[in-house]
């Protein structure tokens, strides 16, 4: 089937080649970090990870977020997702995808990979993620590739595809939760350190993802006249509105925690990213424009005739994706670190060479998207 | 494809599984570098021993620095000159700063002056360790948390979970930037986690770390915390006594006199 992915008009090949020159220019910085080291990161002694972390824990969101699809299509048989049901599994595996490329370019020695499974230690939370978010990737590619196959052929998929299916759903959640336990485990890591971490993970998650999979319709419908239709759209536009309320709520119980309870360790974090801490604030204005953001593009889309108009829909979720990306892309990884252990304050600044390699894993991510949703609407739309 | 063509790379590929095996020590005939189990005395019993160290704030005052000399000297610490990929194994800290859960209200002006000696607590339940998806670091029969730096795959996910900030990660190579070679202990490569051992390649010899002889003023006192009638236990018991971050329960092996 993936040779349908190799046709296509003058605007497919025009897009693949940005995605290559993209994807080449990571790859010669790749090649420089691998000489020279990770040296040639912003990372440091005090702030040890940086943006390759911070993109694995938003992506982690991003291909959960498949769910919000697979959930209610497979178990409450809402027909209005019988179209894009496969576009989510499709990001989902494209996501996993870019969260192993970005913990690969993150480590030390990657040549030794293979020592997670080599020496496989069930008291590290690396290792279960190891686990879920590569059972993940091929949970959905190969039941989005058995449906698309038997649709191919106008036949009902295998039922063991169904199975495939259902352990998908639960699974969703678990590379989710275990990513957030990642973070929350740690002592001496306050912003961290917090039980409604995972809870956050998912609703952010919900949200970003489901209003990522909104953008893709509009992009299908634009470019490739393949429609999922308003329905498919409005139910999902309240799904992320409900899981961005939900978002913001969580945000809100740890200021309250945080600042009601007046624990300095507590409150550091928090205030080095909203309000600055002995003059450091280089991430403020970020994250306030990530919270203002966040509040309106949730209140657009918590409004009926509001969500039902393309044009402030579309600009709803771009917003909650940019809200969420700052918040969990950026601000919950770096202000970890912030104050370190011994209460310095050390702030951290993305290379040249770390935001190209960035680039290039996400060019690499959005490549492997379109050639399975190439493949896809070729299937569906019978080319 | 010939039959002839098709043996010959089946024997090439089993020739190639051979040769890394071998390298890889999987085969112990083959490994390239065997391991004389004879030059190991019998392991103690775990749960016996447990190395800690208690450091006198009170004698360990002015600028020396002896002892972090000596350690970085020894174990072939690298200079880079710079805090981003500072590497350290002992340093001095502020009293606030290797304290800062501590009540630091109304101290003598004095002790929040004192700079303390930092280094890896040995933890009896080390957050590190368990993070650490390799197994690379570890805490030893002896209570010693080591790390081996031949399976360290750098993810610095101990570095995260270290609430002491006592590890290192070579980001540059640190061999160029090792100022005098030191045959004590081996160099270690680009990629990996380091921080202090507890000097247990001295230990093994039966001597104390290089930190506790090289120091003037016997500020530093290491023994066994296992063993009541250790000349550290006289002193924990006879002394007021400080552990750094208690409240997160990992139990340090270091402690402070202030």
């Amino acid at each position: 089937m993936i040779e349908k992915a190799l046709k296509g008009g003058r605007g497919y090949w025009t897009w693949v080649a940005i995605l290559l020159v993209v994807i080449g220019l990571g790859v010669s910085a790749y090649a420089r970090q691998m000489t020279l080291g990770l040296g040639v990161t912003g990372m440091g002694r005090d702030i040890s990870w940086g943006v390759y972390i911070a993109q694995f824990t938003f992506l982690v969101g991003v291909a959960a977020s498949a769910v919000m699809l697979v959930l209610p299509y497979y178990l409450h048989n809402q027909k209005a997702f019988s179209k894009i049901v496969i576009v989510g599994e499709f990001l989902a595996v494209s996501a996993a995808l870019m969260c192993m490329l970005f913990i690969l370019a993150d480590m030390g020695r990657p040549d030794r990979v293979l020592n997670v499974l080599l020496y496989p230690s069930p008291h590290s939370m690396v290792f279960w993620d190891v686990m879920v978010l590569n059972g993940y990737l091929f949970l959905n590619l190969i039941s989005g590739w058995a449906v698309l196959g038997a649709e191919r052929k106008g036949v009902a998929p295998a039922p063991w595809v169904k199975a495939l299916i259902y352990i998908s759903i639960p699974w969703a959640f678990s590379i989710h939760t275990v990513t957030a336990f990642l973070f929350a485990g740690l002592p001496g890591r306050h912003l961290w350190l917090t039980a409604v971490l995972a809870p956050r993970f998912l609703a952010s998650a919900f949200a970003a993802g489901t209003a990522i999979l909104i953008l893709i319709t509009f992009i299908l419908k634009k470019v490739a006249k393949f429609d999922a239709g308003p329905e498919a759209r409005l139910k999902l536009s309240v799904l992320a509105s409900y899981a961005g309320l939900a978002n913001l709520f969580f945000l809100g119980t740890e200021f309250f925690t945080a600042f009601y309870s007046n624990i300095p360790a507590h409150m550091h974090s928090l205030q080095y990213l909203f309000f600055g801490l002995e003059g450091h604030a280089p991430l403020v204005p970020w994250m306030w424009f990530s919270l203002i953001t966040g509040i309106i593009s949730v209140g657009v889309l918590l409004s009926p005739p509001l969500r039902r108009k393309n044009g402030a829909l579309i600009a709803a979720c771009i917003g909650l994706v940019v809200s969420i990306w700052i918040d969990k892309g950026m601000g919950l990884v770096f202000g970890g670190f912030v104050p370190t252990p011994l209460e310095e304050i050390v702030d951290y600044m993305p290379t040249a060479t770390e935001i190209s390699v960035t680039l290039g894993i996400w060019a690499i991510g959005l490549l492997v998207l379109t050639m399975l949703l190439k493949t896809a609407i070729a299937v569906k739309t019978q080319e | 494809m010939s039959q002839n063509r098709r043996e010959f790379l089946k024997k090439a590929g089993l020739g190639a599984l051979a040769g890394l095996g071998a390298a890889a020590g999987l085969i112990p005939a083959f490994a390239l570098e065997p391991t004389d189990s004879s030059s190991f005395t019998d392991a103690p019993v775990p749960g016996k021993v447990r190395w800690g160290m208690l450091i006198d704030t009170r004698k360990c005052l002015g600028n020396c620095t002896e002892c972090i000399v000596r350690c970085h000297h020894d174990h072939n610490v690298p200079d880079f000159g710079k805090s981003k990929s500072e590497v350290k194994w002992i340093w001095k800290s502020g009293y606030e700063h290797a304290f800062p859960t501590a009540s630091t209200q109304f101290q003598n002006p004095e002790v929040l002056e004192r700079q303390v000696l930092t280094l890896c607590n040995h933890c009896a339940e080390p957050p590190c360790t368990k993070a650490c998806p390799t197994e690379a670091t570890f805490k030893r029969w002896d209570g010693i948390v080591s790390i081996d730096y031949h399976r360290c795959i750098g993810c610095r996910f101990c570095m995260a979970a270290c609430p002491y900030g006592s590890r290192s990660f070579n980001w540059e190579d640190p061999r160029p930037k090792v100022k005098e070679l030191s045959t004590a202990y081996p160099t270690r490569m680009r990629g990996v986690v380091e921080k202090c051992n507890f000097c247990s390649e001295r230990l093994v010899k039966g001597e104390l770390p290089a930190c506790v002889v090289s120091c003037a003023e016997n500020a530093l006192t290491f023994g066994d915390l296992n063993k009541p009638d250790s000349e550290i236990r006289k002193m924990l018991a006879a002394n007021e006594t400080m552990q750094r971050k208690p409240e997160l329960g990992t139990l340090p092996s270091v402690f402070y006199i202030i």
